[in-house]
């Protein structure tokens, strides 16, 4: 990247670390760190509100809506959650690439499934055999964001389902008694009081949620853990410019550390979090707020 | 080919007895059933040993944290820390690094009359290096919950305990230890479940399945690759654990209703399964 890095083996201490640091597979290194906040940034939101749907379904007074809430819900329970990173993308791709497969060829006549393997007209593949590099690493990336928001989005349920449940009832019947519709209740007075008994649940699904991005790894997706284990192995002179020994364990190492720094700051911050939505609530915390200003 | 010649075939393969190769054609649903069955054994092998060893350092490193020296306190604190702040697949990436590093030949420890040779080879093999993972992990997560249990433990309790003028050591095994265990175990029944979910990471993770012989999910994962049909092998991993949950659940819940039993009955909670609240 320097100019003074172009002959690598003339290099010394401190120079030589700065120069191997900004080789191009390390600024790719510095750039998958970026991918595991976007998944998180991405996957957040989706599976909060797949949570919320789910934990509405539940409550729902259409039977099969419920049922179908219920299963969702009950879905993650005793499977390890990894099961289901595997098994979502490579459903979906096949779901998807079995539905364009019927719309753009519907004169193939072969069987999809031929025995073991599975194959679709050249069409309806996904992403086309001739898109661009960019364009199947962003495909394998937006189904691991589905599976991280499905798996995610089950345990959101199951937390905002609890919380639900929590708010006092007194509170909804006086809600009821001032002639709200129950739409009404559950916009103005559920919703609103509901976060806070949501929010320790949530905290834990989110540090659930920051410790699960290494199995990006497993997806086949260029993560920290792919660089880290690529550029730590060790290099002979023949092979790069910059030969050391088996580094691994530095590397992981440094990922080591910005998990620890990650999950700190996430603690830090939801507990200033938990501060503000106490606020004005009756609960015990907003009770000691409300103490402590009068 | 019957199902019991499959059976009889493949039922210890991930022990390594039985047939030499893995299936190559056929796939059908026994010859899966039975070889993911088989990579059950290495899941409930990680599983029940990290469980029982992690159980006693929990203890420690819970009794620890709440001492009031900080020689004891500080290294709970930060053991604690770090293994419940990282996550878990890093930790076996980074363990398994590092015993490679390890000398092959052995560590020599001179003790002056004489020289031990520690062995460390058998560290970079799955049974053993994983299982120190695993213990550790446990023991991180298992010993915040007997700690937040351990803080939780009534007053009046210990009160009566001073009371009858019961102190020391005997307080503790008498009084505050099987209060602890009786507050911490709902939660405790969690971290067992989630325990036995993590051991599928195990081969995901820098160990190498050495001659193939891995756990239920390394051998779903290779049906998935070798059919490209993720809608038999994963669903049948995914039964295998429905089934295990369920069999720690009803295993805790005995333990549980033991350490109940002196509990008036309607004030006795029951024993709740809620994935999402400890990790």
């Amino acid at each position: 990247m320097f100019a003074s890095c172009a002959d690598p083996k003339a290099l010394e201490g401190i120079s030589w670390l700065v120069c191997y640091l900004t080789t191009g597979k390390h600024l790719l290194f510095f750039v998958s760190f970026g991918t595991v906040l976007l998944l998180l940034a991405v996957t957040a939101p989706i599976a909060l509100a797949l949570g919320f749907g789910g934990a509405m379904a539940t409550r729902s007074g259409f039977a099969p809506l419920r049922w179908l809430g219920r299963i969702y819900t009950a879905m993650t329970r005793g499977v390890p959650d990894i099961v289901f990173f595997l098994f979502v993308p490579i459903a979906l791709d096949q779901g998807l690439e079995y539905l364009r497969h019927r719309i753009k060829c519907p004169d193939w006549t072969e069987p999809v499934r031929k025995g073991s393997d599975f194959v679709v007209c050249p069409a309806a593949k996904l992403p086309l055999s001739s898109a661009p590099e960019w364009e199947h690493q962003v495909y394998a990336f937006a189904l691991a964001v589905v599976a991280f928001a499905i798996v995610f989005g089950a345990f959101a349920a199951n937390v905002i389902h609890g919380a639900m449940n929590a708010v006092p009832k007194a509170q909804l019947e006086t809600a009821d008694a001032y002639g709200m519709s129950p739409r009404q209740t559950f916009r103005r007075i559920l919703v609103p009081q509901m976060w806070v008994y949501a929010l320790p649940g949530l905290t834990n699904l989110w540090m659930i949620l920051i410790k699960a991005t290494p199995l990006l790894f497993v997806l086949g997706i260029e993560d920290i853990v792919y660089w880290a284990r690529e550029l730590g192995g060790s290099k002979t002179t023949g092979a790069s410019a910059y030969p050391h020994g088996d580094w691994r364990v530095y590397y992981f190492l440094v990922l080591l550390c910005f998990y620890l720094g990650m999950t700190r700051l996430s603690e830090l911050v939801f507990a200033r979090l938990y501060r503000r939505l106490s606020h004005g609530q009756a609960t015990l915390a907003g009770e000691q707020l409300r103490k402590a200003t009068t | 080919m019957s199902c019991a010649q499959t059976f009889a075939d493949y039922g210890l393969r991930s022990l390594g007895f039985g047939e030499r190769l893995l299936p190559k054609e056929g796939f059908d649903l026994c010859q899966q059933a039975v070889l993911i069955g088989s990579g059950m054994i290495w899941n409930l092998y990680f599983g029940i040993v990290a469980l029982f060893i992690g159980f006693f350092l929990a203890n420690a490193v819970a009794l620890a944290k709440a001492s009031r020296n900080p020689w004891a306190r500080k290294p709970a604190e930060w053991f604690v820390f770090i293994f419940r702040g990282s996550p878990l697949f890093i930790q076996f990436f980074m363990f398994y690094e590092t015993f490679v590093l390890l000398p092959r030949v052995g560590i020599d420890i001179p003790l002056g009359f004489t020289t031990i040779t520690l062995e460390t080879g058998w560290l970079t093999k799955a049974w053993a290096g994983a299982m120190v993972v695993l213990c550790l992990n446990t023991a991180a997560y298992t010993g915040e919950i007997f700690y937040g249990a351990l803080r939780a433990i009534p007053k009046g309790d210990l009160e009566a305990a001073d009371a009858y003028g019961i102190t020391g050591w005997h307080r503790f095994r008498r009084i505050v230890w099987p209060t602890m265990m009786r507050l911490a175990w709902p939660a405790y029944t969690n971290e067992a479940i989630f325990m036995f979910h993590a051991t599928t990471l195990v081969f995901f993770s820098g160990f190498p399945a050495f001659q193939q012989k891995g756990d239920a999910l390394y051998y779903a994962s290779y049906f998935a690759a070798k059919t490209f049909n993720p809608f038999v092998a994963y669903p049948i991993v995914a039964a295998f654990f429905v089934v295990l949950t369920v069999l720690v659940i009803s295993l805790f819940g005995m333990v549980y209703r033991h350490l109940n039993r002196h509990v008036p009955q309607n004030t006795r909670s029951r024993l709740k399964y809620r994935p999402q609240i400890i990790r």
